[in-house]
């Protein structure tokens, strides 16, 4: 080994950023599962403010999508980065101030929704101190990836690099826009828009945090990953280069299908619902592209429990990028919205896809970040089925539950007057929510197994040194360092 | 293929990446949202609608602390069920003074963009306590601290205000002045059902007809 000139990726940290991200998948769903429960015994709040079913259904959102979801994404991004551009992460002390303010933002971000600061507006319910440290990690992690991105020594930037760079730029954009406010007090501001106009901001936003943090981001994870784990090199390169850019252009103009029928403008709705349906093709390209990819090594998914759940993954994602077009149509939206069943397409995607595929990718990289073999792969297969059991039960309740709210909600008999009370039809789904709660347990149930697996393969390991490999002559960009002598990080190339 | 040529350029140089996805999604809310936000017909408030008193702005704020939104609604569809359910639909101009707007993504609850009136401050006061005691079957959560804090206490009123001027609303200096004093005396659940009273009283007869249904 030559020694001094010894050059090795930074895996330490997304070693130390997927344990944050267990973390916070734990207590995320953990408080999914209580508001699970609060459907059937409201008072489980014990009278407690900071217990109140409107302060911690945001901690559940956020702590989900921004301390599960970003955590994770941060990981997958510095892990695959390294590895598509031949060259260890770009400052790398910001890298980890980017890992250890988030997590902190997300902790105390958590604590102030319980103390009641909200902006109110869904995914960006911190208040404008959290908004403007997330700004600054944002545009760190920023520097951090296109930087590495720019040292890279290998001339093609990869597919996933294209996702998580649209991950970032597009959620920094966003998150700017829809959150400007004139502030009170530390923990109250009022937005600069008012009325339709902050409603159709926000759904800008709304749609688009959902759009490319997680579908772009977890795709990006998906163009990194699903080629690795199953040996084989993506399918189509030219249908990843079609699916990215017109998934990048048509998704921001379907935010308002969440307005229908609200009091914006006919052409705004409309314009929504038919890139709305558009979306369906990039979506589903990049499905397809998973799919044939893995149609290669069907094999391993007897024996690969990984492979297992994100080849699953996939298909829930196929489902959700279905279901919603079909509920941006006005028609199946008059119906849908405002009931259980936006509830059950969420989590469709949710628990389905992001969740899964996170998982997935979890137990493939937890073992080879540090060198030993999952602690129980048998483990892994009931997780596999447990999840799966879960999310089918979760999704089936709240399709049900939503369908006949919409149904009974409009209601009308011959003589046009309601057939059905509110009263009534909110009794009538109580059989559902309890159908859900069971979801939700089982599914947590999976997760704690998870956590147990992955923390007992990392217990006194240390991240395994890897080196970058030399990179062949006609796609060198950037002058390469001396070769050193072992190439033990040598893998399938990307 | 010439596409894919440009695509070549696009992803060998980390700059014009960058760019172009800035670029190309862009695009979108340059079109659609841009124009909305200098849309009148958006901004304008209806013939009725006023600004929130301190009382009734303190008590928004309470609903929005509280979270209420993440079970209601305040947005009635032009639909023939939900007129029929809740009263004339909503209108743009309704929500002028909404920063930021309530319109809610999920009906746990019922709609409440027209609850205004609808019940005896009394009737709010009970349900709030405790849902279950005028609704046996109601999954909506009890509310027994607002009956303990004073309504002063729910943040800065004079600031608010202020800050709200400076958006545009129409508060008159006296308003300002006066406003700590108007909540003196009242607790948090005063203010939140003053709140409630006046939700959809933007309401006028022109309203009545279902155009555009
Ligand atoms: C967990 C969801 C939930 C939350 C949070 C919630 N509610 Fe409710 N609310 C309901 C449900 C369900 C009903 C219908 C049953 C009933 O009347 O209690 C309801 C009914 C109401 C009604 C009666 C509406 C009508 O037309 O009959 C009012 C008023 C109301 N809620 C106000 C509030 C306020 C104010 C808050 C916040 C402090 C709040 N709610 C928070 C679920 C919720
Ligand atoms: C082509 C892709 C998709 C389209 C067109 C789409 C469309 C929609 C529509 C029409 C709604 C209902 C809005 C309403 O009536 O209030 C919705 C809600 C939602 N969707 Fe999707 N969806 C897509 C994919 C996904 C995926 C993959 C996820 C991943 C988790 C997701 C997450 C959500 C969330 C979180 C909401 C709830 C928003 C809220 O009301 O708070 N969607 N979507
Ligand atoms: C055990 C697992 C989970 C359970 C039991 C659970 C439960 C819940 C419940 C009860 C709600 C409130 C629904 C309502 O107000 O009607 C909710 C909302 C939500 N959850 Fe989950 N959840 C789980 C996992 C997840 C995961 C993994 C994600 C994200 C990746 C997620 C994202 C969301 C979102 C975005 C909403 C808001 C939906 C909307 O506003 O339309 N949840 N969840």
């Amino acid at each position: 080994m030559s020694q001094n000139t010894k050059e090795i990726y930074h895996d330490h940290i997304v070693i130390r950023l997927i344990q944050f991200s267990l973390f916070w998948v734990i207590v995320a769903m953990a408080v999914g599962v209580y508001l699970a429960a609060e459907f059937i015994w409201p008072e489980i709040d014990f009278g407690q403010f900071w217990l109140s079913f409107g302060r911690i259904r945001p901690l559940h959102t956020n702590g989900i999508i921004f301390g599960f979801g970003v955590s994770a994404l941060m990981a997958t991004a510095f892990y695959s980065v390294q590895r598509t551009s031949h060259v260890p992460l770009f400052m790398p002390r910001l890298a980890w101030f980017c890992c250890y303010a988030w997590q902190l933002i997300i902790l105390l971000g958590g604590l102030s929704l319980l103390a009641g600061w909200t902006s109110s507006k869904e995914y960006a319910e911190l208040e404008w101190p959290f908004d403007i440290a997330i700004a600054i990690v944002w545009v760190c992690f920023g520097v951090v990836f296109f930087g590495t991105i720019a040292n890279r020594r290998i001339r093609p930037i990869y597919v996933s690099n294209w996702f998580y760079g649209g991950l970032i730029i597009v959620i920094a954009m966003l998150h700017i826009v829809n959150n400007l406010a004139i502030p009170v007090t530390i923990g109250k501001s009022y937005s600069l828009y008012a009325g339709a106009q902050d409603a159709i901001v926000q759904w800008w936003y709304g749609h688009n945090a959902v759009g490319f943090l997680l579908t772009g981001g977890f795709l990006g994870m998906m163009y990194y990953f699903l080629p690795k784990q199953s040996g084989q090199p993506i399918w189509s390169y030219r249908l990843s280069v079609v699916s990215f850019w017109a998934f990048t252009y048509s998704y921001i103009w379907a935010g308002p299908h969440h307005l229908h029928f609200s009091a914006i403008p006919e052409w705004v709705q409309s314009l929504a619902m038919v890139m709305s349906l558009v979306l369906l093709a990039p979506s589903w390209a990049s499905m397809i592209n998973g799919i044939m990819t893995v149609s290669k090594a069907w094999e391993r998914l007897r024996t690969d429990p990984a492979l297992k759940f994100v080849v699953m993954s996939l298909a829930f994602y196929g489902l959700a990028t279905f279901e919603g077009p079909m509920m941006a149509i006005r028609s199946v939206n008059v119906v849908s919205h405002f009931t259980d069943w936006t509830i059950g397409h969420v989590h469709s995607g949710a628990l389905g896809w992001n969740a899964m595929i996170t998982y997935g990718t979890f137990y493939y990289l937890v073992p080879k970040l540090v060198g030993r073999e999952l602690y129980s792969t048998k483990m892994a297969n009931l997780h596999f089925w447990l999840a799966l059991a879960g999310t089918m039960l979760y999704v089936l309740s709240m399709w049900a539950a939503g369908v006949s709210q919409g149904l009974l909600w409009l209601s009308i008999d011959e003589y046009g007057q309601l057939s059905f009370s509110f009263r009534e039809i909110m009794a009538a789904m109580s059989s559902y929510y309890g159908l859900r709660l069971i979801a939700g347990l089982i599914f947590f149930a999976g997760t704690i197994l998870m956590t147990w697996n992955l923390f007992m393969t990392m217990r006194g390991q240390k991240t395994v040194e890897v080196t970058p490999p030399p990179v062949a002559e006609k796609y060198r960009i950037n002058p390469s360092p001396k070769p050193a002598a072992d190439h033990t990080g040598t893998e399938v190339p990307a | 293929m010439n596409g894919i040529k440009l695509h070549k350029k696009l992803e060998e140089n980390t700059g014009l990446l960058i760019f172009g996805i800035l670029f190309v999604s862009a695009i979108g809310g340059l079109v659609q949202v841009i124009p909305s936000l200098y849309d009148e017909s958006l901004s304008t408030p209806t013939a009725n609608t006023r600004v929130y008193d301190a009382v009734e702005l303190t008590g928004r704020d309470i609903y929005i602390r509280e979270g209420c939104h993440v079970c209601h609604s305040q947005q009635i569809r032009p639909l023939v069920a939900e007129v029929e359910r809740y009263g004339p639909y909503s209108r743009a101009g309704e929500f002028a003074y909404d920063r930021p707007f309530l319109w809610g993504s999920k009906r746990t609850g019922p709609d409440l963009h027209r609850v205004g009136g609808k019940y005896t401050d009394i009737w709010h006061e009970v349900h709030l306590l405790n849902p279950r005691a005028v609704v046996p079957e109601s999954i909506m959560p009890a509310y027994p601290w607002l009956f303990e804090r004073n309504a002063s206490q729910a943040g800065n009123i004079k600031k608010k205000m202020q800050a709200l001027k400076r958006l545009g609303h129409p508060y008159t200096d006296d308003e300002i002045a006066n406003a700590a004093a108007a909540l003196d005396g009242l607790l948090e659940i005063d203010a939140l059902v003053r709140y409630l009273q006046m939700l959809g009283t933007g309401y006028d007869e022109s309203m009545n007809d279902m155009e555009g249904m």
